[in-house]
């Protein structure tokens, strides 16, 4: 079994990978919901610049992305210098990171939420208004459960892409084992080297296994919805 | 408590203006549809937003009061349960939903509704009436200063619906709040209302007490030949001796009814409609019918028909006829003069029954 365990550098791609994805979309989910709630149900001027806004990581070059964001987060960047006050470093470190993935995940994450605010019947929040429920009270005890299934469907997809990410990654905090390193880039840096077909399919395994296994349980976790 | 409304709002072409009283008690608001039943009970709950006048409930206005601050208790055509909660946490949710008042308890409310078998289910797993009826409990545990219900059985089939209708009578005999009813159907009408609205393209065109209403000449073309009638409110008696037959007595006589589930001493409600009486201007003898009341001609309504309407007056009760204009013209049928109204078996279908 020596061809399954992990070098170090092999092992720490695969935690922080994990790390990123399972942040990125942890911090994503509230924002996405809100977004998507607004996209969803209000109508202002400039609803179509955010829609564009938001979906522009989907469309734009992954690099190009990843470029924009160490304009934006780099030490010398835009907020760079507010950044600093706080103390924090977002290009090249494993924070970083995460804010690519979180910025490439969250268009997805907020397409699967809407499609289930869409899907909501507005009857029944006609209903819950008339029994006293105020705004708030609607959002968290009517429409939070009921696009629950939805928030899942975006939290494994944005998981998964969080974890492939790659492009945004790599230009926005590089390629820094054990600190910036994910499943993704290790597989990259070990292609480049002859004679690592064996770690290459390895990573490849694992990063499958993952993936599939935040597919399968997401979809326990609806049919117990379902179920109820 | 009472509502009271005069409000104009302008929707997709028509304009819709009402004014009228709703005070403790079912007032029914009884016209076709398209006449503006619903977008007036939409703009009591605060659903739509009225263009002019204004609406109190309880003496308080309306007027920029959200939905949810209202307590306007909602039936919708369909239940509108929250299908990611039981029974059970639809009811809560009504109770919980930041009202100051205290409503129902919880207790009568499931009592009245006979809730109580179905708590744990969740709402696909209810039936029609069930689900209406839970529909109905969750409205009443929202403290509601008024409850509001839209046409609440016109999704359900006659079977259920005389199933339901006994819980309504119920609840109008228990509370002291005012109920809104909109219906287009003739009987629901005649069973639940103390008031009645009759609404005509999108105007409140006559309101007032059940009996005044339905007995109105006037108030026929509103209603309809087959609607327009009598509501009589009476007492169950022990059984006719000689016929062993349900007896019933009321302001102007005593009528015998073929069945009733009502016990003795019990309050009965019927409804005679208009085309269920035969005129007679002496007192018929040989006749198969049981029930032959004498009363006086008090008004009259000719149609664009062939019928003319009759209003007569057995003791303190208004009873409504229909004969043809020929007959009136061969009976020489005049105000004042004394008739005999046969009241025809089919009169008293169990639907029309209420307490």
């Amino acid at each position: 079994m020596s061809w399954l365990s992990l070098s170090p550098v092999e092992f720490q791609a695969l935690t922080l990978s994990l790390w990123v994805a399972g942040v990125s979309v942890l911090v994503s989910l509230p924002v996405a919901t809100a977004v998507a709630y607004v996209l969803a149900r209000c109508r202002f001027w400039g609803h179509s610049l955010l829609n564009a806004l938001v979906h522009l990581p989907l469309v734009l070059p992954p690099v190009v992305t990843g470029y924009l964001l160490l304009l934006a987060f780099g030490r010398h960047g835009v907020f760079g210098p507010v950044l600093e006050i706080f103390g924090l470093q977002l290009a090249f470190t494993s924070a970083g990171a995460a804010l690519a993935a979180a910025v490439m995940a969250f268009p997805l994450i907020v397409r699967a939420i809407r499609l289930s605010i869409e899907s909501l019947d507005p009857k029944l929040e006609e209903a819950a208004r008339t029994l006293g429920a105020s705004p708030v009270k609607l959002f968290v005890f009517v429409i939070l459960p009921l696009i629950f299934p939805g928030i899942l469907a975006g939290a494994v997809v944005g998981f998964a892409k969080a974890l492939g990410e790659f492009g945004a990654t790599i230009t926005f905090v590089s390629n820094i084992p054990g600190e910036t390193q994910t499943i993704a880039s290790a597989i990259y840096a070990l292609l480049q080297v002859p004679g690592q077909e064996v770690a290459v399919a390895r990573m490849i395994g694992f990063s499958i296994l993952l993936s599939f296994g935040a597919l399968l349980l997401s979809e326990i976790l609806a049919r117990r919805m379902v179920r109820r | 408590m009472t509502v009271t409304l005069d409000i104009q709002m302008r929707r997709r072409g028509f304009l819709l203006d009402v004014k009228f009283n709703a005070p403790a008690g079912v007032s029914v608001i009884f016209g076709p549809s398209g006449s503006g039943k619903t977008t007036l009970l939409r703009a009591v709950a605060g659903l739509d937003l009225v263009d002019h006048g204004h609406i109190s409930i309880d003496h308080v206005d309306m007027a920029g009061v959200a939905p949810h601050r209202r307590a306007v208790g909602y039936v919708f055509q369909e239940p509108r349960l929250l299908p990611h909660l039981t029974v059970l946490g639809n009811l809560k949710f009504a109770q919980k939903m930041g009202r100051l008042v205290s409503g129902q308890s919880f207790d009568d409310v499931t009592d009245l509704l006979e809730l109580r078998a179905l708590l744990q289910r969740y709402p696909v797993a209810l039936s029609g009436g069930e689900a209406q009826r839970v529909a109905l409990g969750r409205a009443l545990l929202s403290a509601p200063k008024c409850l509001c219900l839209d046409e609440p059985l016109s999704a359900l089939d006659q079977e259920l619906k005389q199933r339901i209708l006994p819980y309504l009578e119920r609840l109008r005999d228990q509370t002291k709040i005012p109920i809104l009813y909109v219906t287009h159907d003739a009987t629901e009408m005649a069973r639940l209302a103390d008031h009645i609205v009759l609404m005509r393209a999108g105007k409140s065109v006559l309101s007032g007490p059940v009996s005044e209403v339905l007995t109105d000449p006037a108030a026929v073309p509103f209603l309809g030949i087959r609607a327009a009638g009598t509501v009589i409110l009476g007492c169950v008696e022990s059984p006719d001796p000689t016929t062993g037959l349900a007896v019933m007595s009321f302001a102007g006589g005593r009528l015998i009814l073929p069945e009733l589930v009502q016990p003795i001493g019990h309050k009965v409600r019927i409804r005679i409609a208009a085309q269920d009486i035969v005129l007679a201007n002496k007192m018929p003898n040989g006749l198969s019918a049981l029930n032959i009341l004498q009363g006086v001609i008090s008004d009259f309504h000719h149609g664009q028909g062939p019928g003319v309407m009759v209003q007569f007056k057995v003791g303190e009760t208004f009873f409504l006829a229909r004969v043809t204009q020929y007959s009136a013209v061969q009976m020489g049928l005049a105000l004042g003069q004394t008739v005999f109204a046969i009241v025809k078996a089919s009169a008293f279908d169990p639907a029309g029954i209420g307490s």
